[in-house]
């Protein structure tokens, strides 16, 4: 016994040579395939390279002329708000429902039947394909849609209801598919924080004679913060990817009056009219902001690894 | 040990208590399915009966509009069948190399193990949409533009899948089986495949599910990289349908297109449910 296990021992350097194997196919690929584009990305951003009719401009290095004019145009800031009006607009709602939900869920005291029906309904608009729920949401609020239908029908309106004609009315109807397609994520997220919250904190709580109110906000809360923030960082980065949704909801021109285009909306018409310098600079600005964000994401990742 | 009829010293009393909880539960739930229940019903109705306002019962036309839909302009079949191989490739693919990234980093003591580990988990949350731009170029450089491979291929890196599979190894696999295997004689790599995959089989299902999905779902990149109508996978073919001339379309063969793709995904959901919501909690509950 004795020997096979020094034997063991000395074979561990020899065997640890096999983490490098395992890792190739992996930094291989992110190499080729996300590493070198990002590369080619950035040194794409200093030159200007379009097409302007028929003719090709350049490419020819032109420095950070195509950031100056990105960031220097009011396109980019009004688009980054319209972004960021319609993830707050989604954002809002799905955080507070989903405490809500998430602390029923997990609190013993209510015992709620057919918790797993309800989890499996609210989780389910996550799975959507947001392109095909954007098309359906479309045909169900255009003006002889299902909707407009049941309204007349109910006579709440008097005539059809022209959802996409107003910026308010498509906005919000963008807000509600982000609504849906997250906020069963993010109870389940948030049950798995508090069902891992140590139940003797109640039972104390209980004791000392703290109302449901009082339990939430002095002991839930507190403690669920580092997961609170993760939810709000990731959601932020996910909300500044915004594209299927308001993409096919507007068939890619973000109307009404280009209240509904998003950042990447821009950055895909940018790569579909292959103006590659504007479009390089747009990802990078992407990626810089992204990247901050992701900064934040990965601290608090790495405080959970190490617990 | 809790009394159902105790009040509460303060604050509402817990019937009342349970009451609102199950009917927000109620309304949040029939917001989530009452848009797939008019699409379930409108894919089973003609054109002309849609005109005529909204129903609560189906009608009978959902054979018709599926077979007028088969044999329209759209090679919807064709859509179906390229997104089902490009999804099933990328869970495959995807959910192995993400359990070997996971394994060398969870199993091997090496030399800079600790730094690329971190490095993994900082590129974690950048997303695709920023090196798109050189993406795009390297694909048409390598004769790949207009081709399902770059949408397969680059799943072999996906650090979302690996963070979920290293976190249960962590918790889930004794490192002394790996020893056990060594001293029977069997190579890392067999080790790997025929002792390590089959354990961590209930994470890996889980993962090649959210794979398929996301893949299944994944419309941005495919816009940008498939052109022949043919080769487009399905997304691509929903979004065209709201670039064509909305008015002249039939209702009837719209409706039940978004049905077909958007069915299949929630029956294989309804089936897998227990370990999807479940496998989605495990990933976030450790720490």
């Amino acid at each position: 016994m004795g020997n096979q296990k020094s034997k063991g021992n000395n074979n561990v350097v020899k065997f640890n040579r096999w983490g490098y194997i395992f890792l190739i196919p992996f930094f291989v690929t992110y190499l080729i395939f996300s590493f070198i584009p990002l590369c080619s990305t950035i040194y794409n951003s200093f030159f200007e390279n379009y097409r302007s009719g028929l003719k090709q401009i350049g490419p020819n290095f032109v420095g950070i002329q195509n950031y100056v004019t990105l960031l220097g145009s009011p396109e980019i800031w009004k688009y980054l708000v319209n972004t960021l009006i319609m993830w707050v607009g989604g954002f809002i709602p799905q955080i507070t429902i989903a405490l809500l939900l998430a602390y029923w869920f997990s609190d013993p005291s209510l015992r709620l039947k057919g918790q797993r029906f309800f989890k499996t309904v609210i989780y389910m608009p996550n799975l959507i394909m947001a392109s095909a729920f954007s098309m359906l949401f479309f045909a169900l609020f255009s003006d002889s849609g299902p909707v407009n239908q049941i309204l007349l029908a109910l006579h709440v309106i008097k005539e059809p209801y022209k959802f996409f004609q107003y910026v308010i009315a498509s906005r919000v109807l963008v807000m509600l598919m982000n609504f849906l397609m997250w906020f069963g994520n993010t109870t389940i997220l948030l049950m798995a924080g508090m069902l891992g919250i140590d139940s003797s904190l109640y039972e104390a709580a209980q004791v000392d004679g703290a109302t449901a109110s009082q339990v939430f906000f002095k002991i839930t809360m507190p403690i669920l913060r580092p997961i609170f923030v993760y939810v709000l960082i990731t959601s932020l980065i996910g909300g500044l990817q915004m594209f299927d949704v308001p993409q096919i909801l507007t068939n890619g021109r973000g109307n009404p009056t280009d209240s509904l285009t998003t950042v990447i909306m821009l950055l895909n018409r940018y790569l579909t009219s292959k103006d590659v310098g504007r479009g390089g600079a747009l990802s990078v600005f992407m990626f810089i902001v992204t990247g901050i964000l992701s900064l934040i994401v990965f601290r608090i990742n790495s405080t959970r690894e190490k617990n | 040990m809790n009394n159902d009829t105790t009040m509460k010293p303060h604050g509402v009393p817990i019937g009342v208590r349970r009451t609102i909880a199950y009917i927000v539960l109620i309304f949040f739930s029939f917001l989530c399915l009452i848009w797939f229940y008019i699409l379930l019903i409108n894919s089973t109705r003609s054109h002309s009966e849609m005109t005529l306002g909204f129903t609560v019962l189906p009608s009978k036309y959902l054979m018709k509009n599926w077979t007028s839909l088969v044999t329209g302009t759209i090679p919807i079949a064709r859509g179906f069948i390229n997104s089902l191989i490009v999804s099933a490739c990328t869970a495959v693919l995807c959910s192995y190399f993400s359990a070997m990234t996971a394994y060398a980093i969870n199993t091997y003591q090496f030399k800079g193990r600790a730094a690329i580990a971190t490095f993994i988990l900082a590129i974690m949350m950048i997303p695709g949409q920023v090196t798109a731009l050189g993406f795009l170029r390297l694909i048409v450089r390598l004769g790949m533009d207009d081709s399902i491979v770059p949408l397969i291929i680059p799943a072999i890196a996906s650090p979302v899948t690996y963070f979920y599979l290293k976190q249960y190894m962590e918790s889930n696999l004794p490192l002394s089986l790996v020893e056990a295997a060594r001293i029977d004689g069997s190579g890392e790599f067999r080790t790997f495949n025929t002792i390590i995959l089959p354990l961590i089989k209930p994470a890996i299902s889980v993962q090649m599910i959210f794979a398929f999905v996301g893949s299944w779902n994944n419309y941005f990149t495919p816009a940008l990289i498939l052109h022949t109508d043919v080769k487009k996978t399905l997304p691509v073919m929903i979004a065209q349908l709201r670039g064509a001339d909305w008015l002249r379309f039939d209702m009837g063969q719209i409706y039940i297109m978004i049905a077909a793709s958007i069915f299949p995904v929630i029956v294989i959901y309804l089936i897998l449910s227990k370990y999807i919501v479940g496998g989605m909690a495990a990933g976030a509950v450790k720490g």
